[in-house]
């Protein structure tokens, strides 16, 4: 059923009627000038969010640019002779393992004879190849005596100019550029290139080891372990406090000014700066409670204090997602509302509740000032054991990296960093996971 | 910058705008099939039915307000003055203000009563003095008979004004941007029955001036304000006539129940 | 590990606890007795006064112990230490302390310092004991005493829920407790630093070189604290960060939610929000690896003098940083303006970014304003981004090239590393973190009044 199916002619404006203002000339203009503005105005829109990716992609870039590096360190093959007068069998782990190595070097270069040159070509091995031998003699007494072809830990500023590319740094040293090798070391280290004898090889000690002073000696073992001593007490003392002040302020708490108070604080507490919380620590956990520096007691103690308010923040969101219904349901069961809360709601808020945790963790692993804060600065070399053994975390052995004067400390923070962000983005893929699952349900 | 002053005679009848079999689709929902209807200066056209028949959504072709909806789609011919206003030559910011819309419910910008009429003259650049735009926009308050209850209050929050005086104020919004035709989605739904009362006996004096495009769910109203009404039904219009006609007569036996009462 | 074995102890005698009481109600309902509540009630009733008055016990002597070890220390001191004055004393107590934990070499210390450290110890691990045997005792005492309470009569639903909803109640008094603690400790060391160092000096005074203390090896204020530098340097920062983070974090918000299709969304929030989760320390290091090498060039190419850690490479790091802080609460915040107001200017004919500037934003206006304040008090308070890209240099200036510090720079240089406790150096981190603390607070408080009226516009 329709009106005129046909049709009707272009319409002439009948004549008498004025013609709409939108359609004279200058008004056209200034539409034409409206809708560039309009495009330029999306553009800067777009523009501003790809600048936004950019940044985040550059920043990546030079990370991995810088960082990946890092994961292998330049080894030398040596013939070392594990020789008896070096060391006692009793006790293979008092030895004079440098000795040894000196000896197989010099016996690779007899040319070195002058007394700088020996120091030069020692110079070549990295303090840990001594530490590696040692290890390795020790987990295996039958070695002595015998001579083994090694691949050995080679010093920072080998491992620089091999990363740097052995060309490159002779012309460096041919133009008089500040570069730490002296030319005989670097012939030297063309030789053993040419007879395959020096590689980059994968760097597990990074994984394994301590601080240390020598760039190439470094891993993020100590950092990793008093970063998750750190989280565990944190997780300890937010969560449980956590859902206890979301589950008192969502479901029980009375419409006061006393609650008003509560809400006001905890608002207010999820902005503060973060080194507050440490200036907090150090005069009340340090000063007053007379807790150990250093310790991941005190650390997670303050970043429990930290996340406290995220947890309640989330909690309280997940167990207002909770539908009424339930709540309604239950009571008219006769549950009371005590009940209703630990039986009903708090389980079905879990996942959410849980959720908001993991990303206030991931958080917290990355905090650094407060942590400086309370001292856990400290160099230290060991991987430490319990809660209350000086320990420092991984963003702030980071932070010590970056600050260490060794050219070779640089990629060594980044791929700390790289490190970080693996664990920080693993923790954000899980509550990811868990919030579809969560989201799914209802 | 003359404005469009009155409607002059022996333009009623012929169309202005013509849609030609729309359908319109969100998503995989057909929402309206084969609509056809004209469009004419110096009258007020009612589209009536039961709720989603689609006569809002038709509403909303007319100026392509759907395109603001994601996933909708629109298919057939409208013509504005013989341009198809879903061409690629039309320009979108020129048909919405040769085409103006009230919305149902009262939605003033949380600006000056003043800023709201001046709103559209401004962004269109339709005035170019001071003195100018202060003279649209109390034309427009004295068209849409609001000038008298707010020329002492210009510079207050439109959104202080009463329910009736905030639709006012959108239809003095609407009618400074001088458009051809205007819009209206149940413009009297959320106000009271006093207010409902100006309004309609505004819409009858703007008719003289502007093609008026209504949609009302209320069978009295569309009676005695419209010259023709369509009847919309599950997405089809059934029925279109001048007024009485329909009314009294109508050809669909839902049209008939419809409009006298027995369902909607 | 030893605590495991005392935590694991009261638990058990909860667990006892637990039962005996359950026992007691089902053998009540087995003689026929008709109870006002479940038999594990009854067991939780028992449990909850066994572990909960020891539990508390345990943290508050944890809290205090050391404070009463030290005060039996200084009484016990020897003639020569005892006798020293308040701030000398306090730093042999800081070094007994340290040598007590093993995180100072013993070599070159008095041998009487040495015996404190051991008394120390050996009062500590007395007081330890002692806090153990009050918990245990109290855990014993507590079931006792509820023991003695179970009666047929006893409302035991009742009194387990008024228990727990003491402890929730108390867990949440913890956020009040915080802010107090922040309050309290602030102030009480700051009121220590003003004592030495006048308020006017500290927040008129235009030099701050603090480390003249130490080299005059005087007690007491011979150092600058003239925080004005700082405070300078703070803004400056501050206002390129947020010169980068407001106008990008806006734009990309305006655009997200007006115009990007619901894909493009999808990937676009998530990745903003990546760029909101790394940790600072990370952007601190791309500061001065990449962004301040960068900037120097580019600054010198064009002919100006660039600083090595100029103010506008850390702040616009840190604005970066910040972007997903402004663009994702202006997202919510401009999502909450209702469509109709969208609707109704584009019905008049104008664009979408007309719609947009005119309409939209003006509405969002307060709920914006309330992220910038935000953001801005979270620039105030960054520190890794400044400590590693900004330097410790104390100049007054507007120049973004030239380098400059901040408040956060120096309460974290202050501090880290060994210190003595009571000279004015120390205590001026404090000082400064206390007028950290309120802007910041104040900033909070303005942003949080803006969100909470904006939320009740349009909800």
């Amino acid at each position: 059923m329709t009106d005129a199916v046909p049709l009707p002619p272009p319409e002439a404006r009948p004549a008498g009627a004025p013609p709409s203002p939108h359609l004279s000339a200058r008004i056209a203009a200034r539409r034409r000038g409206r809708h560039r503005a309009e495009a330029r105005f999306r553009l800067y829109g777009l523009a501003a969010l790809a600048l936004c990716v950019v940044a985040l992609a550059v920043l990546l870039a030079s990370l991995l640019l810088t960082g990946l590096s890092a994961f292998r360190q330049t080894h030398l093959r040596l013939e070392v002779e594990i020789a008896p007068q070096h060391l006692d069998p009793a006790r293979p782990q008092a030895g004079d393992y440098g000795a040894m190595l000196r000896a197989a070097l010099e016996a690779r270069f007899p040319e070195a004879t002058s007394r700088a040159d020996r120091r030069r070509l020692h110079a070549l091995l990295s303090g840990g190849a001594e530490e590696d031998l040692r290890r390795m003699v020790v987990a295996d007494p039958s070695l002595i005596g015998t001579r083994q072809r090694l691949w050995l830990l080679a010093g920072t500023d080998v491992d620089m100019a091999v990363k740097t590319g052995l060309p490159r740094v002779a012309r460096q040293i041919a133009e008089g550029a500040g570069v730490r090798l002296s030319e005989r070391q670097l012939e030297w280290l063309e030789r053993l290139s040419r007879e395959g004898d020096l590689a980059l090889r994968w760097n597990s000690r990074f994984f394994t080891a301590g601080d240390s002073r020598d760039p190439e000696r470094v891993g993020v073992l100590g950092g990793l372990v008093g970063s998750l001593l750190t989280l565990l007490v944190c997780l300890a003392l937010a969560l449980p406090v956590g859902v206890a002040a979301a589950v008192y302020l969502e479901e029980f708490a009375p419409r006061n000014r006393f609650t008003a108070l509560i809400e006001v604080n905890i608002a207010n507490l999820a902005a503060v700066p973060s080194i507050v919380f440490g200036l907090l620590g150090l005069a009340v956990f340090l000063n007053v409670f007379g807790m150990p520096r250093s310790a991941p007691l005190v650390g997670g103690a303050v970043l429990a204090l930290l996340s406290l308010p995220i947890i309640i923040i989330a909690a309280r969101a997940a167990l207002r997602a909770v539908p009424p219904s339930v709540r309604e349901a239950a009571l008219a069961l006769g549950a009371s509302p005590m009940q209703v809360v630990t039986h009903h709601v708090l389980p079905l808020a879990m996942p959410g509740i849980l959720t908001g945790t993991i990303l206030a963790l991931a958080n917290a692993l990355g905090e650094t000032a407060p942590l400086l804060m309370i001292g856990m600065v400290a160099f230290i070399v060991d991987i430490p054991g319990d809660i209350l053994s000086p320990a420092t975390v991984l963003p702030v052995q980071i932070y010590m990296w970056a600050s260490g004067a060794e050219r070779g400390f640089v990629e060594k923070t980044a791929a700390g960093i790289l490190v970080l962000l693996a664990f920080m983005l693993s923790m954000n893929a899980v509550a990811i996971l868990m919030r579809r699952r969560v989201e799914r349900r209802w | 910058m003359p404005l469009p002053s009155a409607g002059a005679p022996g333009t009623l009848g012929e169309p202005l705008m013509a849609a030609r079999g729309v359908n319109v689709f969100y998503g995989a929902k057909q929402a309206l099939r084969g609509v056809s209807l004209d469009i004419r200066r110096g009258e007020v056209l009612a589209l009536i039915g039961p709720s989603g028949c689609g006569k809002s959504t038709f509403l909303r072709c007319l100026n392509r307000m759907n395109d603001v909806v994601e996933g909708a789609r629109v298919e057939g011919e409208i013509r504005l003055e013989g341009q198809d206003i879903y061409g690629p030559e039309m320009d979108v910011v020129l048909l919405r203000a040769r085409v103006g819309m009230v919305a149902q419910k009262p939605n003033p910008f949380p600006k000056s009563v003043y800023d709201n009429v001046a709103y559209g003259p401004r962004i269109h650049g339709l005035t170019s003095s001071r003195a100018e735009l202060d003279a649209l926009v109390e034309r427009s308050l004295r068209d849409a008979a609001l000038w008298d209850e707010v020329k002492d209050r210009l510079r207050e929050p439109g959104t202080s004004l009463s329910g009736g005086q905030q639709q006012r104020l959108c239809i003095a919004r609407a009618i400074a941007v001088s458009p051809d035709v205007l819009l209206m989605d149940e413009p009297c739904s959320a106000i009271d029955p006093i207010a409902t009362e100006r309004i309609e006996m505004l819409i009858e004096q703007l008719r003289q001036r502007y093609a008026i495009v209504i949609v009302t769910h209320n069978m009295q109203q569309a009676a005695r304000i419209s010259q023709r009404t369509a009847y919309f039904h599950l997405g089809e219009m059934l029925e279109i006539g001048p007024t009485h006609e329909v009314f009294t007569a109508a050809r669909s036996e839902k049209a008939r129940d419809y409009i006298s009462g027995r369902f909607g | 590990m030893a605590l495991v074995l005392l935590l694991s102890a009261i638990l058990l005698l909860a667990a006892f606890g637990h039962w005996s009481g359950a026992r007691f109600a089902r053998r009540a309902r087995a003689a026929g007795l008709r109870l006002p509540a479940l038999p594990a009630y009854y067991g939780w009733y028992v449990a909850l006064w066994t572990g909960l008055p020891s539990l508390l016990l345990l943290v508050l002597w944890a809290a205090t112990q050391d404070w009463a070890v030290r005060q039996v220390l200084i009484a016990h001191l020897p003639e020569g230490l005892a006798a020293l004055p308040a701030d000398r004393l306090s730093l042999e107590l800081t070094t007994i302390r340290n040598i007590a934990y093993g995180l100072m070499p013993r070599q070159g210390v008095s041998p009487e310092v040495l015996a404190a450290a051991a008394e120390y110890l050996r009062l500590r691990e007395l007081a330890r004991l002692a806090g153990w045997g009050l918990a245990l005792s109290a855990a014993v005492g507590g079931l006792a005493f509820a023991a003695a309470q179970l009666s047929p009569r006893l409302r035991a639903r009742h009194a387990v829920e008024r228990l727990v909803l003491l402890v929730l109640l108390l867990c949440s008094v913890v956020a009040i407790l915080t802010t107090v603690g922040i309050v309290l400790s602030l102030i009480s060391e700051s009121l220590r630093f003003f004592a030495r160092v006048p308020a006017g000096e500290f927040f008129l005074g235009l030099t701050w070189s603090p480390q003249t203390a130490i080299r005059a090896e005087q007690v007491g204020a011979s150092g600058a604290f003239g925080a004005v530098p700082l405070f300078a340097g703070t803004l400056l920062i501050g206002a390129v960060a947020m010169l980068t983070c407001v106008p990008l974090g806006l734009m990309a918000a305006v655009w997200m939610s007006e115009y990007a299709p619901a894909r493009v969304r999808d990937v676009a929030k998530p990745a903003l929000e990546v760029l909101a989760g790394i940790p600072s320390v990370v952007y601190g290091f791309f500061a001065m690896l990449t962004v301040a090498p960068v900037v120097r060039e580019l600054g010198t190419a064009l002919g100006f003098e660039v600083a090595a850690q100029s103010a506008l490479a850390a702040g616009v790091v840190m604005g970066v940083m910040i972007i997903p802080n402004v663009s994702s609460l202006s997202d919510d915040v401009i999502r909450a303006v209702p469509m109709s107001l969208r609707e109704g200017s584009l019905s008049l004919g104008a664009t979408r970014a007309e719609t947009v500037t005119r309409v939209v934003l003006p509405a969002a206006l307060p709920g914006i304003v309330a992220a910038v304040i935000l953001a801005f008090s979270r620039a105030l308070g960054e520190t890794m981004i400044v400590v590693m890209a900004a330097g410790l240099a104390a100049n007054i200036t507007v120049n973004p090239l030239d380098a400059v510090t901040t408040v956060t720079v120096h309460i974290a240089m202050l501090l880290v590393g060994d210190q003595e406790f009571d000279s004015a150096k120390t205590l001026s981190a404090f000082a400064l973190g206390l007028v950290l603390f309120f802007a910041t607070l104040t900033l909070n408080l303005i942003a949080l009044h803006l969100a909470r009226r904006y939320r009740e516009r349009y909800d």
